[in-house]
């Protein structure tokens, strides 16, 4: 279709985020090693190491996903339905496009960078993360109702219904109150 | 068909679906996807071994006797607020979760703490926003999300207290 550049999703590979995060495994981890020893280090780690070999192609396929995902979408199109100004519509896309989204974690968090990056606001990308976590059908199918039992999940999912949009809504307007400098996204046009 | 592979087979039938309409628009667009997405892939990658491998060793420390201590029979809005906290800290992934959700409810936890459970869980635990969101998502996107998040537990303890048992 057109042929302008994407927006280029920025990429810090080390950030406050990542330091933060980094030194609470380095304490952690000090303190395994004076609880179990060496070999406590040693037997987590493993255990990790295999875990995260087995992510690692899911994670690529959650990659790819948003990069096609971001390609292909029409940003006006998304930036006018799931945009600053796209009202209580925008946040009931969100909740929708979160509640039917397949797939983990690896697919949520690369889909939902993909429409912050193609011009969804945070109020409607966090009504579809909250959405994905509360109401999504995936986790509840696969983990909730057989553990904790079908009237449960389901009365629990049923409170949870009005939350994402509630929250999408909240985080809409704080955004613009600490956040008033930053432009609209679909001024631009 | 266990849920792994299915999971699997639905996570790579979208990649080729939306790869396929990529393809369609044309091979250049085809193939600055696929950069773009590769790329994304390489960057992410230390960040998710930092988060797989250190999360390890947090949950090593909180082990799970302390949460369940935490989501005891203490009701009223304090013990909701310690549910919270709980759900956040919890280790580990879903099946620990929910079954200490249902321990929670089996030995006398109020119904509407262990609302707040589930859901500060779903929102806060601390392994998925460090192993998934952050790596992901710009970090001031993640932070902002979390705090807009955290009055939600409560309203759903609330709802529950409203609305009754299941």
């Amino acid at each position: 279709m057109e042929s302008e550049p994407r927006p280029g999703r920025v990429r810090k590979p080390i950030g406050w985020s990542t330091i933060m995060i980094a030194v609470l495994v380095a304490v952690s981890a000090a303190l395994v090693w004076r609880r179990d020893g060496t070999d406590g280090v040693l037997e987590i780690l493993t255990h990790d190491l295999s875990l995260f070999g087995g992510i690692l192609p899911r994670v690529l396929a959650g990659c790819l996903l948003g990069a096609f995902i971001s390609e292909i979408l029409p940003h006006e199109k998304v930036s006018r339905s799931l945009g600053p100004k796209s009202g209580l519509k925008g946040l009931l896309i969100g909740t929708a496009f979160g509640a039917i989204l397949p797939g983990g974690p690896f697919t949520a968090y690369p889909v939902a960078s993909a429409l912050l990056a193609v011009g969804a606001d945070f109020g409607a990308t966090i009504a579809m993360v909250v959405s994905w976590t509360l109401i999504g059908y995936g986790r509840a199918v696969a983990w909730e109702i057989p553990i904790m039992g079908t009237d449960f999940t389901l009365w629990r999912i049923l409170i949870s219904l009005p939350l994402p949009v509630l929250a999408g809504a909240l985080g809409r307007f704080v955004y613009v109150r600490i956040y008033p400098q930053l432009p609209a996204k679909d001024d631009e046009n | 068909m266990s849920a792994a592979l299915f999971i699997d087979i639905l996570l790579w039938g979208s990649v080729f679906g939306v790869g396929l309409i990529a393809f369609r628009r044309g091979p250049p667009v085809f193939k600055a996807s696929l950069r773009e997405g590769s790329m994304d892939f390489i960057n992410i990658v230390p960040r998710i071994a930092l988060g797989v491998i250190g999360s390890g060793y947090i949950a090593a420390i909180i082990p799970q006797e302390v949460i369940t201590g935490w989501l005891g029979p203490d009701s009223g809005w304090l013990g909701v607020a310690t549910a919270v906290v709980a759900g956040a800290a919890t280790p580990g992934g879903p099946v620990i979760g929910f079954s200490i959700g249902t321990v929670a409810l089996k030995s006398g936890g109020g119904v509407p703490q262990v609302v707040a459970y589930v859901v500060a869980w779903a929102l806060f635990a601390f392994q998925r926003v460090i192993l998934w969101e952050i790596p992901f998502m710009p970090a001031r996107f993640v932070w902002f999300r979390c705090a807009v998040s955290v009055p939600f537990p409560f309203l759903a303890a609330a709802i529950a207290m409203v609305i009754g048992k299941p």
